[in-house]
């Protein structure tokens, strides 16, 4: 079940997050010096520079940045950013809607999804 | 005017073929890098510095100078996609200034077209930012379309007002010979192209073509023995721009930090430019570097580029007169060389006649390399000739 641990994807800095979110749970990154959250995880803070950062659980509640749609994939990929409700905007996928009907602003949250290399990946629904 | 640097681009060549089916990858740089001594009036015996980009991780550098048979004092790799040219070229005057080299040949080459070379590389998940975009489908293209429907969503761009960035390379590449599409378009012909990744439809995106481009740029004594009209660089700057740990904002590029540089460096303003080449890989990219470059207010661009707002002798800027990389050429898949080139002819007044500006002195050069969505550089260089 845990296999994809051993995917190049998967590094001492992030294993956390890969173990998480095969569990269904978004691990973002908090910082105690200067109370900012950020994405992809880091083991330093890329906001203030602090050496320590720890994991923090997000809601999975968002909204889209923005996105676009890949006309040539079948079926059509949804490629997006989404903005967590915690602060940080996340390159990600939005899954399960027609996409005709994906509006930048449109809340979303967390519905996690495998990815082509077998990878369980945080992607949003609407 | 007077000139800040110490070096100028005495030579430059822009491979005329568009498809190198009979070429090898080596064959395409020993032919621009043979082409812009030529045009300098330099022999390879004379090149000191050579610089190049391209797969750092195959030792690209090396290969290629052994394969042209220099013997460089200086050499540089920086690769930052489709500006790593404009940056090679601010390097090159650096270390001439240094008195570090006296010739410095910067070679582009490349068959992205006949080799089916993707624009993407393949994922190289050690570096930290690849497994939290790959597995997602980011693509060259989507990181861009998503710029562009967010400026859409700030400010109300439209598809028609990008459309115009093609419609108006369009009307230069038709003076182009070697361009590969050269018929003139529409602004409905862009708009009824195949959506690729909305809003960007196929014509909105640049070309894939083969060939390649060189430069070289030499020291004032070696300029002063030289025959060819001289570019000088007034200033040049270089940025880079990526999500900030999750603070992303689409609607702007590095271009705003690399250009300010550039500006103050030459002690210019964008009022003082009527010439500028702007690299074209998508349309959003040149609408967010017009406004970024300070041609036009933030979210401002469209307006600014629609109705012929780019093309030569009609609106208030000229842009990529060659036709640009959505017209013209993309060799490599990387735009920054032939945008050099192009701004060279017009200083030296070396432009086709129908897109010649007239007594230009100043010309500036952009561009952005990587994904403008996710992570890239932005490199300005302003011209001037001497
Ligand atoms: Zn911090």
């Amino acid at each position: 079940m845990s296999d994809y641990l051993s995917h190049p994807a998967v590094n001492p800095e992030t294993l956390e997050f890969w173990k998480a979110i095969g569990q269904g749970k978004l691990l973002i990154k908090g910082c105690r010096a200067c109370n900012e959250a950020h994405f992809y995880p880091r083991a330093h803070c890329p906001h203030c520079d602090a050496d320590e950062t720890h994991w923090v659980e997000a809601s999975g509640r968002g909204s889209i940045y923005s996105f676009t749609v890949m006309r040539r994939e079948n079926p059509q990929r949804v490629v997006a950013y989404v903005a967590l409700e915690e602060g940080p905007t996340i390159f990600t996928n939005i899954v399960g809607a027609d996409p005709a009907d994906v509006r930048i602003g449109a809340p979303v949250h967390l519905q996690v999804s495998q990815s082509q290399e077998g990878l369980p990946v945080p992607t949003f629904a609407m | 005017m007077a000139a800040h640097r110490r070096a100028f681009i005495a030579g430059v060549f822009e491979h005329p073929t568009r498809k190198a089916v009979n070429k090898s990858l080596g064959q395409l740089h020993r032919e621009v890098a043979a082409g812009a001594l030529a045009d300098a009036g330099l022999t390879r015996a004379d090149v000191d510095g050579y610089f190049v980009a391209g797969d750092n991780t195959n030792l690209y550098p090396l290969s290629f100078i052994d394969y042209l048979g220099l013997r460089p004092k200086v050499i540089g790799a920086t690769d930052t996609g489709g500006s790593a040219y404009v940056t090679h070229v601010g390097q090159a005057i650096e270390a001439i200034e240094a008195g570090k080299c006296e010739v410095a040949l910067i070679t582009l080459a490349g068959k992205p077209r006949t080799g089916g070379a993707a624009a993407d590389p393949v994922p190289d998940w050690p570096l930290p930012d690849v497994p939290f975009e790959q597995p997602f489908g980011r693509a060259v293209i989507n990181t861009y379309a998503m710029c562009a429907a967010r400026h859409a969503y700030e400010y109300g761009t439209t598809s028609e007002q990008l459309a115009w960035v093609k419609v108006a390379f369009s009307h230069h590449a038709q003076h182009n010979p070697n361009a590969m599409l050269r018929n003139v378009v529409t602004v409905d012909e862009v708009l009824e192209s195949p959506m690729i990744a909305d809003p960007l439809h196929r014509l909105d995106c640049c070309v894939v073509s083969d060939g390649g481009g060189a430069i070289v740029v030499v020291s004032e004594a070696v300029a002063k023995a030289l025959a060819r009209p001289l570019v000088a660089v007034r200033g040049y700057g270089d940025a880079v721009k990526h999500q900030a740990g999750g603070k992303v904002d689409l609607t702007y590029t590095a271009t705003r930090w690399s250009a300010a540089v550039a500006y103050e460096e030459a002690g210019v303003t964008a009022a003082d430019i009527r010439y500028a080449s702007v690299y074209d890989s998508f349309t959003i990219t040149v609408l967010e570097q017009i406004e970024d470059l300070g041609f036009a207010e933030k979210g401002k661009g469209g307006a600014f580029v629609a109705d012929g707002g780019l093309i030569s002798g009609v609106g208030r800027l000229a842009v990529n007169t060659d036709g640009g990389g959505l017209c013209n050429n993309h060799p490599a898949n990387r735009g920054g060389m032939t945008k050099i080139i192009e701004a060279v002819r017009q200083l030296r007044g070396e432009a086709h006649p129908a897109v010649q500006v007239p007594g230009l002195e100043l010309a500036l050069v952009n561009a952005t390399g990587g994904w403008l969505g996710t992570r890239h550089a932005a490199a300005t260089m302003i011209l001037e000739t001497k």
